[in-house]
């Protein structure tokens, strides 16, 4: 190689000061998709006029639907917050038996769509309609987004600070109150917050239940005429909602945990002893999961028995329909993943190499607003967008495709992040040191290295997809039916027994999905679910 | 002040045993310090006595009352045992001044004794309000032991405290609890794998090996007359030449010897290296040798020696550097003082 020709290739890798212009660029696109939902939905309102807005949302209906989402939001977070701190303190610090498995249910609901788990309780009594169910039903579902910060919490904590303020004086209990509660409170606001997010912006499994919230009235205002003013109304509200609940994330995010004073030493956390209470513990998990994973699956496996004349109407699925489906929703997921990811890959490249340039926070930060903006404002505000420009568009897979991509955005960046960081910078110095040029470097160290990190992105990015229902609905092409919509379809006419063979397969492939994703990588690869 | 008495003490972990017979007293108001390199069991020592872990075998004691002991474990919130960690374990969610008054019961002047245990770990009373983050490492040390210290415990505990210091704090930081202990009274069991803090530090040193405690004798004891060699080596530099004893004096490559204990027969000889002087060659009664390598250190240099009666054995001297000979060449070696010696191995 000519002295040249090694200062070019140092340079085209090397991380100088400034990134690449055209990386810059293309960085910049997932931020700019995030932020077209969003535009969309506000050129939406001004079009329609200030007053027209203040006429639609001062109405007693919008009224019902503000008390309905604070309501549901507030009291699941709180119930998320009660059980899953609960769960978590129980599997990782006392001395009950079966930890593994513990953990292992705990966090299984997460491969459950919520929608999946409405369809259960609905379908086994309309009792569970209205707000006693949503609540049951979002307390279930997200109560893992709880019980995985707080327990990571508690594994992380020094066990010298326990030890010291035992020395001081402190039997079990009061330590427990004085110094364990006080290091999980971060972890817990956080884990409420994205409960609050979760509830805010789910639309499926509150129809289901024919339980008002702002997602499914926005729905009922795009079916009935596509009133673009009055959609686009409440689509600000959620939006601020959600906003608001993002912002109060990332502040809490930036503010940092307590974190160690000091490295301590790292040691086993001693075991609380549950003595006498060892029973009720277990009998309270044991419901808990019962509630979460056992009358889902138990419902549905119930309804794979009945006929599909037993049903309230029968509409029968047939094997061909079914394998059409699956077909059709695992092609989008892998096809959604292979697009986040290409979108998020610059931007990742750009956070992990130039995370002080100036624009890398922007351009972060912009795609990281992609989990405030709910999935039936992203779908609107793209049928909007491709029906006045450019129609062809309207309809088709790629429309879909970008939607998924601008949705779950994050848990690609995060996971891409994760993977791009384990190529130390250092280990790359390394191998130049040794006479390695960049191709070598990026063959025999970078990609080696980051490989199954990227898996794991596009893994959880396929899960997440194909358990989308709001987006696929509004979305997918006439003729393209994923197992989310049979199931959305089937469990609105009430034909409940035709829409479990599409539950049960959606189910046993998310959670296949994602135990292989655990086993390869660790609970903590949903991290990304987490937000980060 | 009270005292602490160990009798027998045995700890096994699924991987062995950590402490194997351990038996110690520490007088009132003394402070022991417990030598060892990693992995002797000297945490393992200090856990048990605080009551972290539960003891296989043995009695713990204080003021002759029974912590632990055979179906006998006095949890650690009750042992009034002040205990502090090697890297502090302040309470990142409380104050200074909250840490400090964590383990002062309701009612009393918190404010007061918060104010006091500042001022004795030499830190101003401001610092209550800040938060442990915005510390040094030194200055967390101190608040640590201010809080150590404020239910006046009657034994106080410290774990390697000075290990995740750097050298020029360390000093400052292990004045400010040997102060402060002695202020208060208070019985102190120091853990530590440093021979120099060990030594400047304790009334009384152990040194543990591989779970048992080898030697407990005062610091100017243990230096001279060691148990064996591997003590020897373990608290200092150490020159180990073989010769032979006869009663006051010992015959090795050095020369003759006068003997710190009368011993007969073949012995091994320990001389520290500051005992050894260079002076001029040929020098009567001195031992020839030449120079081969110096180690400075600025306020001293070691002097890499070899015998020229005996050149396989290696022999190292600590001269102040104003006394370092201005080029490498011949020497001559005399050796000031009594030395110790133990029985030569298998002679035994």
């Amino acid at each position: 190689m000519s002295e040249a020709a090694r200062t070019r290739a140092a340079s085209a890798w090397a991380p100088v000061h400034r990134p690449p212009g055209l990386l810059l660029l293309v960085a910049a696109v997932p931020g700019a998709l995030v932020l077209l939902p969003i535009v969309v939905t506000l050129a939406d309102a001004v079009a329609a006029g200030a007053a027209e807005i203040f006429a639609l949302l001062w109405r007693p209906l919008v009224g019902t639907l503000l008390v309905n989402t604070v309501a549901l939001t507030v009291s699941a977070a709180a119930c998320c917050v009660v059980l899953g701190t609960g769960a978590a303190f129980l599997i990782e610090r006392t001395d009950l038996p079966g930890r593994t498995t513990w953990a292992m249910l705990m966090t299984a609901p997460l491969a459950v769509p919520a929608f999946v788990a409405s369809y259960a309780w609905v379908s086994i009594s309309p009792v569970f309609e209205g707000f006693g169910g949503a609540l049951l039903v979002t307390s279930f579902a997200y109560a893992p987004l709880v019980y995985l910060p707080v327990a990571a919490a508690l594994r992380g904590l020094d066990p010298a600070l326990e030890e010291s303020a035992r020395a001081l004086g402190d039997p079990p209990w009061r330590c427990v109150r004085r110094v364990v509660l006080p290091h999980l409170r971060p972890a817990m606001l956080g884990g409420a917050l994205l409960v609050a997010l979760n509830v805010l912006v789910e639309f499926g499994a509150f129809a289901l239940m024919r339980f008002r919230t702002f997602t499914t009235e926005i729905y009922a205002a795009y079916r009935s005429g596509f009133d673009g003013g009055e959609a686009a109304a409440l689509a600000l509200v959620l939006l601020a909602f959600c906003f608001a609940c993002l912002a109060a994330e990332g502040a809490l995010r930036s503010r940092g945990g307590y974190g160690r004073v000091g490295r301590g030493v790292r040691r086993r956390l001693p075991l609380y002893r549950l003595g006498a209470w060892m029973l009720p513990a277990g009998l309270g998990l044991g419901l808990l999961a019962a509630g979460a994973l056992g009358v889902p699956i138990g419902t549905v496996l119930f309804w794979l028995t009945r006929h599909g004349s037993a049903a309230v109407t029968p509409d029968e699925a047939s094997p061909r329909a079914l394998l059409m489906a699956t077909v059709s929703t695992v092609g989008l997921g892998l096809g959604a993943a292979c697009l986040t990811l290409v979108l998020a890959l610059p931007l990742a490249v750009l956070s992990t190499r130039w995370p002080r340039f100036p624009l890398t926070g922007v351009l972060e930060r912009g795609a990281w607003l992609a989990q405030g903006v709910p999935g039936i404002v992203i779908a609107l505000a793209l049928i909007t967008a491709t029906v006045r420009t450019v129609p062809p568009l309207y309809e088709s897979t790629a429309l879909l495709l970008i939607a998924y991509a601008i949705l779950f955005l994050p848990y690609a960046l995060v996971g891409l992040r994760t993977a791009l960081l384990q190529a130390d910078r250092r280990l790359e110095e390394a191998a130049r040191s040794l006479g390695a040029g960049w191709p070598r470097v990026l063959g025999r160290v970078v990609l080696p290295l980051a490989v199954p990190g990227i898996g794991a992105a596009a893994a959880l990015v396929f899960i997440v997809v194909s358990t989308e229902l709001t987006a696929t609905l509004l979305l997918a092409p006439i003729g393209t039916e994923t197992l989310a919509i049979r199931i959305w379809g089937d469990t609105s006419t009430l034909a409940f027994a035709a829409a479990a063979p599409y539950a049960a397969v959606l189910v046993a492939l998310s959670m296949t999905a994602s135990w292989l994703l655990a086993r390869r990588f660790g609970i903590g690869a949903f991290g990304a679910g987490l937000g980060g | 002040m009270a005292e602490l008495a160990i009798e027998g003490l045995v700890k096994r972990f699924d991987t062995g045993t950590v402490l194997d017979r351990a038996s110690l007293v520490v007088r009132p108001g003394h402070l022991l310090a417990v030598l060892g390199a990693s992995g002797s069991g000297k945490t393992t020592l200090l856990r048990l006595i605080a009551g972290f872990e539960r003891a296989d075998a043995g009695t713990i004691a204080i003021d002759g009352v029974p912590v632990a002991g055979p179906g006998l474990h006095v949890p650690p919130e009750r042992r009034r045992i002040g205990y502090l960690a090697q890297e502090g374990a302040l309470f990142p969610h409380l104050s200074v001044g909250r840490n400090i008054a964590f383990g002062l019961g309701r009612g009393g002047d918190a404010a007061a004794r918060v104010a006091e245990l500042l001022e004795m770990v030499g830190l101003p009373a401001a610092y209550a309000a800040r938060s442990p983050q915005h510390l040094s490492g030194g200055e967390q040390q101190r608040v640590a032991l201010a809080r150590t210290l404020a239910p006046e415990p009657r034994l106080v505990l410290l774990d390697e405290p000075f290990s995740a210091l750097d050298a020029g704090l360390r000093q400052e930081v292990r004045q400010t609890v040997a102060t402060a202990l002695q202020r208060t009274g208070a019985t102190a069991v120091l853990v530590t794998h440093d021979q120099a803090e060990a030594l400047s530090m304790g009334d009384a040193v152990a040194v543990l090996r591989a779970g048992r405690i080898v030697q407990l004798a005062d610091p100017v004891a243990l230096y001279r007359r060691p148990q064996d060699a591997e003590v020897a080596r373990f608290v200092g530099e150490a020159v180990l030449l073989p010769g032979q004893a006869h009663g006051g004096l010992v015959q090795c490559a050095l020369g003759v010897l006068k003997l710190a204990a009368p011993m007969q027969g073949a012995v091994s000889v320990l001389i520290r290296p500051e005992q050894i002087r260079l002076v001029a060659a040929g020098t009567p009664g001195s031992a020839a040798a030449e120079i081969r390598s110096v180690q400075y250190f600025g306020h001293d240099a070691l002097v890499g020696l070899s015998l020229t009666a005996a050149p396989d054995q290696s022999v190292v001297a600590r001269v102040f550097s104003h006394a370092l000979p201005p080029a490498p060449g011949r020497t001559g070696l005399l050796v000031d003082g009594a030395v110790s010696a133990f029985p030569a191995e298998g002679a035994a």
